[in-house]
């Protein structure tokens, strides 16, 4: 009786929680683009000059750079992520409009302050003197000067470099560029400049010397991008590609819950509730660790059930025919057990291990089916192994199921000892 | 159900190698000839996927086509309530807008999904799909070979390489667009058919354990025995995987429809290749090592 109890309490308390919770985690389930429409590129990186190196910290920096703007654009979590040694994939959901997108991420905003080389025509200013990285981050600012215009200021991070230019460059132009655009009329150097201070002015109005100041701001990304790969998925198609595959993810659970049931009666059920238990935890563990669904995750997530079932049955099969060779129920129950889970763990571990090979040489899209793969075989032991058969042998010790028939075996296939 | 005799399946199995290895040849050939009908995905240019509310013509489509100017012709897929227009050079921002603006106009609710791919990287991800096909094989081969013996093992990363080679060829020999969801349903089918095949050898392996085969016509009849034990789960467990991934073929959508086909057609190669070509496999290596035991007792 009291087996019985914790066996009914056990389901009880876990079907409460299964369905006091699933609303919630699914609505907590973070979609891929895939399936909910939305935007990605992938950069690929190269140093900004030729024979420079590309570093762990400039890609870095770059996909910092990347997430900034994306965020400046107002859109509601961009994900930016480094991939290998030299790409960066950026991911915004819900955009609408994605030249803009593009643009944003491309504007290089390179700020340079440049004078006239030698053999200069008039109006051309070749020779760098500052770049991007000589200035001190977010230090562009909006002023009024004198004449109450809008202008803005820069502070620079060497004083004495910047002493050093002004006093050569001094009666000469110095050209302020973002990118290869000028920005006003080349000042001409009045004075050496100690303080470090350079300013920008021109005709601007306030908005657009913030809007300048902003992107002078937004830096320069340390590394040249060229895109290798964009999706963009419309959020109707997404949404359609979603309710398509969760239509049709429930249909076939449906159908392989009804033949389990029907075709392993009452371990069918049980079996069918470790299944459910299964999904359950792996939507949890999607929330927990903020996993994202895709695709291919719906294909791992499929051939993961597909391997719970076949768990399943292998162990009810194995226990039929140990009852058919005429054990009694509870050895039948024990020895299926037993033997099944070597089996299953045998089976299971060999499709560990091509998904740890997949996990650790794919990208992108095959990294994540390896990883879901990977999760769901290790909750599948947990469930489909170790919880059924609890749950069974509980039963079977409670002298709830003591007749073959119950496991739909009949009595006439059962040999005599 | 049970079969109250077993099945020769090893006979059988002479008939299946025979299939299999003809499917081998005709995809090897098409493969050679014809290649791999590639999408998008594996060539420089621009997908359009387009959802719309209602169906379009090709007439209607054509002239917001022409208003791009773009100098190839693009590869047009009408369907149900949708369009694929497929364009073999890079549709940039401005053109990429065009089209949407243009395709808006005739249908103000249509949806869309644009993939622009430099093929470098699809190559990439094929290339380490291979790369973790034949690492992978290598684990199962270790694994195996320790929890089993070589011979398991062998015999496993054939069907396995069989299995996803099949799906391979039969995409080749229809011509059926091959994309990157098709690299995810491949390798999902090499984990499908590996758990598979575990399966019947675990039975072949604890069977071997009962009693000593001495000769070939006893471990024939272990491999047909542990077969037949073992066939009803199998064909359970194939039925199973198969019903979810038919319903995601028939109900899951136009973007997984080259996975779901490729999952419904390596599946049943899966299962096929466990019962007719793996464990006969096996049979066939171990009858070798039978024969150098009679003709070299010394060794024994």
């Amino acid at each position: 009786m009291k087996r019985l109890l914790s066996f009914i309490i056990t389901v009880l308390v876990l079907t409460g929680v299964m369905a006091f919770t699933t609303p919630g985690l699914l609505d907590r389930v973070r979609l891929g683009l895939d399936l909910k429409g939305g935007f990605e590129i992938l950069y690929h990186a190269e140093p900004m000059e030729t024979g420079g190196t590309l570093t762990r910290a400039s890609l870095q920096k770059t996909a910092e750079s990347l997430e900034k703007r994306a965020n400046a654009l107002g859109t509601s979590e961009p994900e930016v992520t480094t991939e290998g040694t030299d790409r960066i994939r950026l991911k915004i959901a819900g955009v609408t409009d994605e030249a803009e997108v593009r643009k944003k991420m491309k504007e290089p905003a390179v700020l340079t302050f440049r004078s006239a080389a030698e053999g200069d025509a008039t109006g051309v200013y070749s020779k760098i003197e500052l770049v991007g990285s000589d200035f001190v981050e977010n230090a562009a600012e909006v002023q009024r000067n004198n004449l109450n215009q809008p202008e803005i200021s820069i502070t620079v991070k060497d004083k004495k470099k910047f002493a050093e230019i002004t006093e050569r460059l001094l009666g000469k132009e110095l050209a302020i560029y973002l990118d290869d655009q000028l920005l006003g009329n080349p000042p001409v150097v009045r004075a050496v400049l100690t303080d470090g201070k350079a300013s920008i002015s021109g005709n601007y109005t306030i908005d657009e010397a913030r809007a300048l100041a902003d992107t002078i701001n937004l830096g320069a990304l340390p590394l040249k991008l060229t895109e290798k790969y964009s999706q963009s998925v419309g959020a109707t198609l997404g949404k359609q590609s979603l309710d398509q595959t969760i239509t049709a993810g429930l249909v076939g659970s449906l159908i392989i819950l009804i033949f389990m049931m029907a075709m392993y009666r009452l371990p069918g059920v049980l079996a069918s509730f470790a299944l459910i238990l299964h999904t359950w935890l792996l939507i949890l563990v999607f929330v927990i660790a903020d996993f994202t669904l895709t695709l291919p995750g719906i294909a791992a997530f499929i051939l993961g059930i597909g391997m719970a079932v076949d768990a399943n049955i292998i162990t009810n099969e194995r226990i039929r025919e140990e009852m058919r060779s005429g054990k009694s129920i509870l050895s039948s129950v024990k020895a299926g057990n037993k033997t099944s889970f070597r089996t299953v763990m045998d089976a299971n571990v060999t499709t560990i291990i091509v998904a740890a090979v997949m996990f650790a040489f794919g990208t992108g899209a095959v990294k994540g089916f390896a990883l879901i793969l990977i999760v769901e075989i290790v909750l599948s032991i947990a469930t489909n192994l170790y919880f059924a058969h609890w749950l069974l042998t509980v039963l079977v010790k409670a002298g709830t199921l003591k007749k073959p028939k119950q496991f739909g075996v009949k009595e006439s296939d059962i040999r005599a000892l | 159900m049970r079969f109250k005799k077993d099945m020769d399946f090893v006979h059988l199995s002479k008939y299946f190698f025979i299939f299999s290895i003809v499917i081998t040849v005709l995809g090897v050939i098409f493969l050679g000839f014809m290649g791999l009908n590639y999408s998008v995905d594996f060539k420089a240019g621009s997908n359009v996927d387009v959802s719309l509310s209602k169906n379009i013509t090709q007439e209607q489509l054509q002239p917001a086509l022409d208003s791009l100017g773009l100098s190839h012709e693009p590869n047009i897929t009408i369907g149900d309530k949708r369009v694929n227009i497929r364009y073999d050079e890079e549709l940039d921002n401005e053109q990429s807008a065009a089209l949407k603006t243009a395709i808006t106009k005739l249908d103000d609710k249509a949806s869309f999904e644009v993939n622009t791919v430099d093929p470098e990287m699809a190559k990439e991800l094929a290339r380490n799909a291979i790369y973790s096909v034949l690492l992978s094989s290598l684990g199962i081969i270790v694994y195996v070979s320790i929890r089993f013996e070589w011979r398991f093992a062998v015999a496993a990363i054939v069907a396995l390489l069989h299995d996803a080679f099949m799906v391979v060829a039969i995409f080749s020999i229809f011509r059926l667009e091959v994309d990157l969801t098709f690299i995810v349903a491949v390798l999902t089918i090499i984990g499908y058919s590996i758990n598979d095949t575990i399966v019947i050898f675990d039975r072949i392996r604890e069977n071997l354990r009962f009693g000593k085969q001495k000769s070939y016509e006893d471990l024939k009849a272990l491999v047909n025995k542990s077969v037949s034990q073992t066939l009803m789960r199998s064909l359970y467990t194939a039925f199973t995987v198969f019903i979810a991934a038919f319903f995601l073929l028939i109900l899951g959508g136009e973007s997984i429809k080259m996975f779901s086909l490729a999952m419904v057609i390596g599946l049943l190669f899966g299962a096929y290749s466990s019962i007719f070509i793996a464990s006969p496999l096996w049979l066939l290596l171990k009858k070798r090592q039978k024969v150098a035991v009679k003709n070299n007792p010394a060794k024994a």
